[in-house]
């Protein structure tokens, strides 16, 4: 079997023998930094205005729901099933179907939506990037297939960045089969460099935070 | 060097419109990598990359545990790990869970892996569909060509090419404004997307604490590609093993600032397994294959195992003053620029192009950049050498190369007998050919060497 | 002995630019120094090293080795041929333990010369003159290999009369690389062109840079474009008073 054999020349080549243990890996270091709140939101603005996604700060969840509402601006959406989305409201809105749980009902309902609405795990602000796990309460295809995402996030979902990240999720793998970081709408450049967004994934972002 | 290998430099150099292209192209991804990583940005980033040849050191000096402990997680989270050792075993896995899962259509996101194997090619042969779905892949792949760069893969390709390339392959009315183009690609791989039976994507990085596969992207294909249909299959060398999640805090710093100059990509996936129960969508089966396809090669010399480190970012390519100007078609293989020129040597054998390792000036650019810190020159150098013990193992590369051999011989009897090289050189210098001589100015050689002068003093 | 310095002057400058030699002789002594110039010298070993022939390398390293075994500071007037020597005699000798010892020893005691100047002579104004308008192109070993970049700018800033115009785009290789610039001709004049264009975007009437094989691929592009820029070596502005 290729298996043995792979492992086999593997083995040769760098000199071990099977089941030998090995050294510690070499540490990492994860640093996390000293930030408030306020920085945090702004980091979170200026990252995502940079990438031509946009940020609003809603005060309360009544506040989230009526700023959706503007946002959508009479356009259909598909919402996950993050109950954050059915606290502020914002799943019962006009226009918005929620509650999927068939594979091929929300795919069905995702092409034909032209905003995705979800919620998010965390929000990592350095880069204001979306840190997005697969769940009963979020599906996939929901900031994927839409040309628009909307997502709505408690600010106190907020990390300071990666090491955070994998400092209070160091096995993203327990927590789900998929995990995205979400930086900004789809982008390209594949065509003399010229950005286009919103191939394939939506073109669209707005990110509001919460609270 | 081969005939084809100088007609194709020869073609890309004397190509204006592709000089002007590549070198503009491969600038701005230059200028965004150096602006992301510049002191006040990423004060970290020389230690980021410490850490990150730190790191891929010691995954592949254990890689044979990093690869048992990576298929364990995989497969306790229901994936199956196929395990490769060359391109026919990964076409025929691919072609038999096809027929076995009647899955005809294909979408594929970008996988280097997948040109190294030719995958595409064996699967078509074969009646099954195999769309790219990375719009610069997708044009390349209407067109039949092979990618261009790594990050790039149409970087050469202009809006009137691309033009050219869709009315000629997709059948429609000429269409050259770009944002127009992006949005027929976009319609037309939607629809493969969502009637997709399996999506075949590459790997970034295979996580072995985690049994994970990741994929960093900014177009949202591969997320596609790995959503979408019911089968999702990740074809990976082996050689993209890291320990544990966490290091991804180091190399995804790394991995979009090298490459384009971007903080991160807009997409990295983190997918370890088929969907579980309880979440809504994601294939119902996930598997990876394990590619060696010669890797294994490559461990055993602990000079140039350094070459598997690579993390595929293309930093090398846009600062390498000789990739700007030729381009990733001169090369002979899949990879190119300057780990293209240490990895074709090694996977293929040093005959296939023995001028490739001399086609650079060592002028150590690529090494300075890679941010998992590969000495380039150092392998470059190594294979040089390796060249001529074969070459002169095996009597290999005619008149030229003897010669060769034997002026470096006489130099190395001269320069160890000081008297006749004083006698030598000025003979020596004046032998030299005409044109070579007027090309550096050295047609009228000084009337005295220094150390003539100095003994005059 | 403590004001002494042995020349490697190298093939090139011994050949082809033997004035390099003599102005950097000229601002060793300015500076004090007694110059000496062992006589059995000739070659570093980087062509053979460079195009593979790792043995005959060998050779003609051992007979450098042999030079100036009792040499107690060696001073080079090329980036490459230092970083050959303290970088990849190394490589050379990986097998020999003594040798590796005597190499070790030698890497220790040799200088590209305007390191020398800076970090060894500790001095950044040689009292030179120079009124002209220069540019600085830094040669890929001595930038990249040894690391030096600030050094030659901080002696030329000291240099009376002198401005000096930075290069756009910096630290890009001039196509030399030794037999490259033979092998792959046209590559090697193409890189080559695109440093004589960036030499005259900035105006300067001289190119000035640490090595002299870099010299010569560029003085060839400049003649080629027709352009009016001497170059030169950096001991040479240097020896200017």
């Amino acid at each position: 079997m290729s298996r043995e054999s792979i492992l086999h020349r593997v083995r040769t080549a760098v000199g071990r023998t099977e089941d030998q243990p090995i050294p510690e890996p070499p540490p990492v270091r994860l640093r996390i930094p000293q930030v408030d709140r306020e920085a945090r939101l702004q980091s979170v603005r200026r990252s995502l205005e940079a990438l031509a996604a946009k940020v609003h700060f809603a005060v309360t969840p009544r506040a989230a729901r009526d700023l959706v509402e503007t946002l959508l601006a009479g356009r259909n959406a598909v919402a996950s099933n993050a109950p954050y989305l059915s606290e502020c409201g914002v799943a019962n809105l006009p226009g918005v179907r929620t509650g999927f749980r068939d594979a091929a009902e929300l795919r069905e309902a995702c092409t034909a939506a032209l905003v995705g609405i979800t919620s998010a795990d965390y929000v990592l602000a350095d880069t204001g990037t979306l840190v997005l796990l697969s769940s009963n309460s979020e599906a996939r295809l929901i900031s994927l297939l839409p040309p628009a995402h909307i997502a709505v996030v408690p600010s106190s979902r907020m990390l300071t960045g990666l090491d955070e990240l994998f400092t209070v999720l160091p096995s993203p793998a327990d927590a789900s089969s998929s995990m995205v970081l979400i930086t900004g709408p789809s982008r390209t450049g594949d065509i003399e460099q010229i950005l286009v967004r919103g191939v394939h994934g939506p073109g669209e972002l707005t990110v509001v935070l919460v609270g | 060097m081969s005939l084809e290998f100088d007609r194709k430099i020869h073609e890309a150099l004397s190509n204006q419109k592709l000089q002007l292209k590549i070198y503009a192209n491969t600038g701005r991804m230059k200028e965004g990598r150096e602006a992301s990583v510049a002191p006040d940005v990423l004060p970290d980033y020389q230690e980021l990359r410490s850490q990150a040849n730190a790191l891929k050191r010691h995954a592949i000096d254990h890689l044979d545990h990093y690869l048992e402990e990576f298929e364990r997680n995989a497969e306790a989270r229901g994936g199956k790990v196929f395990w490769a050792k060359d391109a026919t075993e990964v076409a025929d896995f691919i072609l038999s869970l096809a027929r076995e899962r009647e899955a005809r259509l294909i979408v594929k996101s970008k996988s280097m892996t997948t040109e190294e194997v030719d995958l595409n090619e064996r699967l078509e042969h074969h009646g099954l569909e195999a769309v790219e779905t990375d719009l610069g892949e997708y044009i390349m792949q209407l067109a039949g060509e092979r990618p261009f760069h790594i990050v790039g893969p149409a970087l050469h390709k202009d809006r009137y090419d691309v033009a050219d390339i869709f009315e000629k392959h997709l059948g429609i009315g000429r269409e050259t404004v770009i944002e127009n183009q992006a949005a027929i690609a976009r319609a037309r791989l939607r629809a493969k997307f969502l009637a997709a039976d399996l999506g075949i994507s590459g790997a970034n990085f295979l996580v072995a604490d985690s049994g994970a596969v990741v994929l960093v992207e900014n177009e949202g294909n591969a997320r596609l590609t790995t959503t979408a249909p019911r089968i999702h299959v990740a074809v990976a060398g082996i050689e993209k093993v890291i320990p544990r999640a966490q290091d991804l805090a180091v190399f995804l710093k790394l991995l979009a600032r090298s490459a384009t100059g971007q903080a991160l990509s807009v997409y990295t996936s983190f997918l370890s397994g088929p969907r579980r129960r309880g979440e809504i969508d994601g294939p119902e089966e996930f598997y990876v294959v394990l590619v060696d396809n010669g890797r294994t090669r490559l461990l055993p010399d602990r000079g140039k195992r350094q070459s598997l480190y690579c993390i595929r970012c293309g930093a090398c390519l846009n600062t390498c003053p000789v990739y700007r100007r030729i381009g990733g078609h001169s090369f002979p293989w899949v990879y190119a620029g300057p780990i293209g020129a240490i990895l074709t040597p090694q996977f293929l054998g040093t005959a296939h192009e023995p001028a490739l390792p001399f086609a650079s000036s060592l002028c150590g650019a690529c090494a300075e950049v890679c941010p998992v810190k590969i000495d380039i020159p150092k392998v470059l150098l190594e294979l040089r050498h390796e060249v001529r013990r074969s070459e002169a193992r095996e009597k290999r590369g005619g008149a030229a190369v003897r010669l060769e051999r034997l002026a470096f011989r006489v130099f190395a009897w001269l320069a160890t007998h000081p008297r006749a090289y004083r006698l030598a050189a000025p003979l020596g210098v004046a032998l030299l050919p005409a044109r070579l001589r007027e090309r550096f100015g050295i047609d009228e050689p000084p009337a005295r060497s220094f150390r003539q002068l100095w003994s005059r003093r | 002995m403590a004001d002494r310095v042995s020349l490697f002057v190298t093939c090139v400058v011994d050949q082809l630019f033997p004035n390099i030699g003599l102005a950097m002789t000229t601002v060793l002594e300015r500076l004090g120094y007694t110059v000496d110039f062992p006589e059995s010298q000739t070659c570093c070993g980087q062509p053979a090293f460079n195009n593979g022939y790792w043995a005959e390398a060998r050779t003609i390293a051992r007979h450098f080795l042999d030079t100036f075994e009792t040499c107690g500071r060696i001073v080079v007037p090329s980036g490459s041929c230092t970083a050959m020597v303290v970088n990849h005699f190394v490589e050379l000798f990986r097998k020999e333990p003594e040798t590796l010892a005597r190499v070790d020893s030698l890497r220790q005691r040799i200088w590209e010369f305007s390191a020398f100047l800076t970090d060894v002579a500790g001095v950044e104004d040689v009292g030179a003159r120079f009124e002209e308008v220069v540019t600085f192109h830094d040669g890929c070993h001595a930038l990249r290999e040894l690391g030096i970049g600030s050094g030659p700018r901080r002696l030329l800033a000291r240099v009376r009369g002198l401005e000096l115009r930075e290069l756009a785009p910096a630290g890009e290789c001039c196509g030399f690389g030794g037999t490259f610039s033979v092998k792959f001709e046209e590559l090697s004049t193409a890189m080559a062109a695109a440093k004589a264009d960036a030499i005259m975007r900035t105006g300067a009437n001289a190119v000035v840079s640490l090595d002299p094989s870099c010299l010569m691929q560029i003085r060839g592009a400049l003649a080629r474009a027709g352009a009016p820029v001497r170059i030169l070596h950096l001991a040479e502005v240097l020896a200017s008073a």
